[in-house]
């Protein structure tokens, strides 16, 4: 069946089976391989996409429950060519090792920060809880969404 | 940290981070291709048992499918195994574990794949098994390897110092003990996969996620028969290794499938569920130890019998076990030692490689040693430690005189003069209501590079390119650890050169030069050695030829600059562009090797072991763990870590300081939640529901202090940094729990379960051993 839906800022459409999963349509259709597969259970964060802006596992979500909905991918994340403050942030604080869950920490922790302007790092330990990283120990990852947090605090205050 | 000319001992941006940060970065499981097919295995799903028959006509009927493989269509020696070739490609006459392969196959998509796998018949008459080290030394134990001379022991093993047994019987103090650790899964976030094809000139390509892609040209020559000079592997950055992925993993079965694709692409890409079955493991072990120390709390003798669990092929049993072996005593002065080790086959998965290589088992071991002796002594543990700390010039436990730098003993210190040492008690005294909270230490060290036998080896290769800019051919992996992040620190450093200008090529057996596996802590000391001399030649060259071209008499007069050689005396340039566009190939590549240097007085022990014994260079650390312990539920929170490491000097401290971190926290993982639990050789823990990981909410904050000591064999004084981390955690936390709670546990990972247990124990007059 075809799928309408808004990708990475564009409107789009995809003819596919309604069942496959969408880190397969992603990856394989649009070739957008920033979406991680880590478990295909919904276990890791690896596939997180953002769904209408919250953080989604593209292993548990369908084709099919794509239709009219808009769809973040990390590529989606910041314009062409350009960095999103997080991921300005994660390169400075050395939040990336392997990066194999990084596109999933990065779409989870920009998704915290719209919700909130300075979260405590309890509160981003809790945001990126289902994520799992098997190299960094988390903790340059919690560096840099506070780093990005007090960043964005600051330009508030400027304007 | 915009691009810049980088510097030793500064903090440098990832070299792979932009790429990764934005999705860009391409690994192996990112490949795919026009007309791709998927190939799949089908496994044993039994422990043991022999191959009856294996009917592959209904599979290979269905729609969609290629081709059905079995073991009689594989050619060559269909054996794989970085030491000894034990490990089919596609099992023939038996299965040895429920992984093992029976039959391969390829279709046009992943659905028509996983029902043609289904179709497979197998026939199979199951055997008694192997399932643990009792199981493997019972008189009459079924033989895993009916062919080995060994029965199921792998490898038996002693190294001998002194007289141990006697110096035992002498001592006024000793503590024993039994420790037993579970196999652990490396849990790598890319599992095991791969895209090979062949091209019409016959060459097998492989893409693939693999630590040792140069070693793998020789397994799949060898498992297949195909010409060595017909297989080119390359290995993209990986998404996580571990040691995992050091061996073959998909590459023999790939390369098969790529031979009956017709030219297309053939993707393997093992799910969760695969891997944990299929993929390698950290070895199981049990650990029997006697320590004895004179009243002044000097050690004195040691006696240990350590058993390894190897699984069902030998990978690289023998060469853990040997480092656990070698690092049995922990880093500290101990004349007499007897440690003696068997290895045994099992039909369990196979063990091999993991982060902290046969180390982190003893290390458990041997730091509760120390803290139920300081106990007995009435010492402080830290004290205890100190006291018996290797230094420069001792013998360590394998016999072997350091002469290399060794810093644990700084290492110590640093943790004893820290608050979270010093203010201990004041801590502890505030835990809540049943709560209770413990401090622990460890003092733990890792070799670094193969060991003797095994030449450890780099050939760094370096090009300025015909348009001016920097070229690197990294042969070793990098599978998250940031070598390649090193190389271009270095190669920017001596050249002059911005970072983010200079290209980096991950390993390719066409493009790059053999250097060795991405395993042993040794991946930036061997390349970085190697890579040194080659941007120096590189630098006299483009100087050169910047004199000629500017009319200058002496190098000395010139300066290399970022695009530029300048003539400070006279303000004259000419751009890198420019200058390399008169260079011939020959002269724009410059390429050297470095070996590792080995240990010259070997020491007269030890002698079964073939390669990887003993070494020369060590890292090391002391951990200091602060723990609270839920006296309800048994549950371990770690409240705070502080890790002093020595590893030489630091080229990178952002670096540094993420191996640290990451090791930690793999081995809290290890400490207290991580476990393949297996009923007769059957995996229960096979995904992250059941096999669970350290989360964000499970590693506390890490305060990592640095104690450098130059190691000047190093590059820049360094040494590897990316193992010794992970064996502390686990003696730190049941140091923590002892110190706390009273419960001296014996049985890896400390689970609440566990410790609920011990406290039940604690409370019940008359109860027996803790587990």
């Amino acid at each position: 069946m075809i799928i309408g839906f808004t990708l990475n800022g564009k409107k789009t459409t995809v003819d596919t089976r309604p069942d496959r999963r969408v880190v397969d349509v992603l990856r394989e259709d649009f070739g957008l391989t920033g979406v991680k597969e880590g478990c295909g259970t919904g276990e890791c964060g690896a596939c997180t996409v953002l769904v209408d802006g919250e953080p989604r596992l593209g292993c548990l979500m369908l084709a099919v429950q794509m239709e009219g909905r808009d769809l973040v991918t990390i590529e989606g994340l910041a314009p062409e060519g350009g960095l999103h403050p997080l991921q300005e942030a994660f390169l400075e604080c050395g939040a990336v090792q392997c990066g194999f869950c990084t596109p999933g920490m990065v779409l989870a922790g920009s998704a915290l920060l719209k919700r909130k302007v300075s979260p405590g790092r309890a509160e981003i330990r809790e945001a990126i809880s289902g994520h799992l990283c098997r190299c960094t120990g988390y903790q340059k990852i919690v560096d840099a969404v506070e780093t990005a947090a007090a960043r964005g605090g600051k330009k508030e205050k400027t304007e | 940290m915009k691009s810049s000319v980088p510097e030793i001992g500064r903090s440098l941006r990832r070299a792979d981070g932009p790429s990764k940060v934005t999705g860009r970065e391409k690994y192996a499981a990112d490949h795919y291709g026009e007309g791709l097919l998927w190939a799949g295995v089908r496994r044993a799903g039994i422990p043991h048992g022999r191959i009856l028959s294996v009917d592959t006509a209904e599979a290979a009927d269905l729609p969609g499918v290629v081709a059905v493989l079995t073991g009689g269509d594989v050619p060559g020696t269909n054996r794989q195994g970085i030491v000894h070739k034990d490990q089919p490609v596609l099992c023939r006459e038996k299965v040895r574990h429920c992984g093992d392969a029976v039959a391969l196959v390829l279709a046009g998509d992943r659905e028509t794949l996983a029902k043609a796998l289904s179709l497979v018949r197998v026939r199979m008459e199951p055997l008694p098994g192997v399932f643990g080290i009792d199981d493997a030394l019972a008189p009459g134990a079924p033989l895993v390897h009916e062919e080995w001379s060994g029965g199921n022991v792998l490898l038996r093993a002693t190294i001998r110092n002194g007289e141990a047994e006697q110096a035992l019987e002498a001592c006024p103090v000793v503590v024993e003990g039994t420790f037993e650790v579970p196999p652990q899964a490396h849990a790598f976030l890319e599992t095991e996969n791969g895209v090979a094809w062949q091209e019409e000139d016959g060459t097998v390509v492989l893409v693939v996620s693999t630590q040792a892609p140069f070693r793998d040209k020789w397994e799949v020559s060898h498992a297949l028969g195909l010409p060595w000079d017909r297989i080119r592997v390359v290995g993209p950055v990986l998404g996580g290794g571990f040691g995992g992925k050091d061996g073959a993993t998909v590459q023999c079965l790939l390369a098969l499938a790529a031979l009956h694709a017709g030219g297309r692409r053939v993707k393997m890409w093992w799910d969760r569920e695969e891997s944990f079955l299929a993929g390698y493991k950290r070895h199981g072990a049990r650990l029997h130890y006697r320590l004895g120390a004179r009243e002044d709390g000097t050690l004195h003798a040691l006696r240990c019998r350590l058993f390894y669990d190897t699984g069902a092929y030998a990978h690289l049993g023998g060469e853990v076990m040997a480092l656990g072996m070698e690092h049995a005593g922990g880093p500290y002065r101990i004349p007499h030692t007897l440690i003696e080790g068997w290895c045994v086959y099992t039909n369990h998965p196979v063990a091999g490689a993991m982060r902290g290589f046969g180390v982190a088992q003893v290390s458990f071991a041997a730091e509760r040693m120390m803290d139920l002796l300081a106990e007995k002594l009435g010492m402080d543990p830290l004290e205890l430690r100190k006291k018996n700390a290797l230094r420069q010039g001792d013998r360590n436990c394998a016999g072997v005189t350091l002469t290399a730098s060794t810093g644990i003993l700084e290492c110590l210190e640093r943790i004893g003069t820290h608050p979270l040492w010093v203010d201990r008690e004041k801590w502890k005294s505030q835990a809540g209501p049943f709560k209770k909270r413990g401090v622990g230490l460890a003092a733990v060290w890792n070799a670094m590079g193969y060991g003797r036998g095994l030449p450890d080896s780099a050939l760094a290769k370096i090009e300025l390119t015909p348009e001016g800019r920097l070229r690197l051919y990294s042969g070793v992996s990098d599978m998250g650890q940031g070598n390649a992040t090193a190389f271009v620190q270095i190669a920017g450093h001596l050249l002059s050169q911005e970072d983010e200008t200079i290209e980096l090529i991950q390993p390719d057996t066409a493009r790059t030069l053999p250097s060795g596996s991405s395993a042993a802590g040794r991946t930036t000391y061997t390349y970085g050695n190697a890579l040194i001399p080659a941007c120096e030649e590189l630098r006299r060259r483009i100087v050169g030829r910047a004199a000629l071209m500017l009319l200058v008499d002496t190098l000395d007069d010139l300066e290399l600059l970022p695009g530029r050689v300048r003539h400070p005396a006279s303000g004259r340039e000419v751009p890198l562009s420019v200058l390399a566009a008169t260079m011939t190939e020959h002269e724009r590549v410059c390429i050297s090797q470095f070996l590792m240097p080995v240990v010259r007085e070997v020491p007269g022990t030890g002698k079964e072991f073939r390669i990887g014994f003993p070494h020369l260079f060590f890292a090391h650390a002391a951990h200091l763990a602060r723990i609270e312990v839920d006296e309800l539920t048994g549950t371990i929170e770690v409240k705070d870590w502080l890790a002093a490491t020595e590893a030489g000097r630091v080229l990178n401290p952002q670096g540094f300081e993420q191996q640290v971190q990451g090791a930690v926290a793999q081995g809290i993982g290890y400490g207290t939640l991580e476990e393949v639990k297996l009923r007769e050789g059957r995996i229960l823990t096979p995904d992250f529901a059941a096999y669970i990981l350290p989360g964000s909410l499970d590693v506390p904050e890490i305060i990592s202090l640095v104690e450098e000591v130059e190691e000047p064999t190093g590059p820049y004084g360094m040494k590897g940094v990316g193992e010794v981390g992970a064996n502390g955690p686990l003696p730190a936390i049941a140091n923590a729990l002892a110190d706390g709670c009273g419960i001296s546990m014996t049985r890896a990972p400390l689970t609440a379960e566990g410790v609920l247990e011990a406290l039940r124990r604690k409370r019940t007059p008359g109860a027996g051993e803790t587990s």
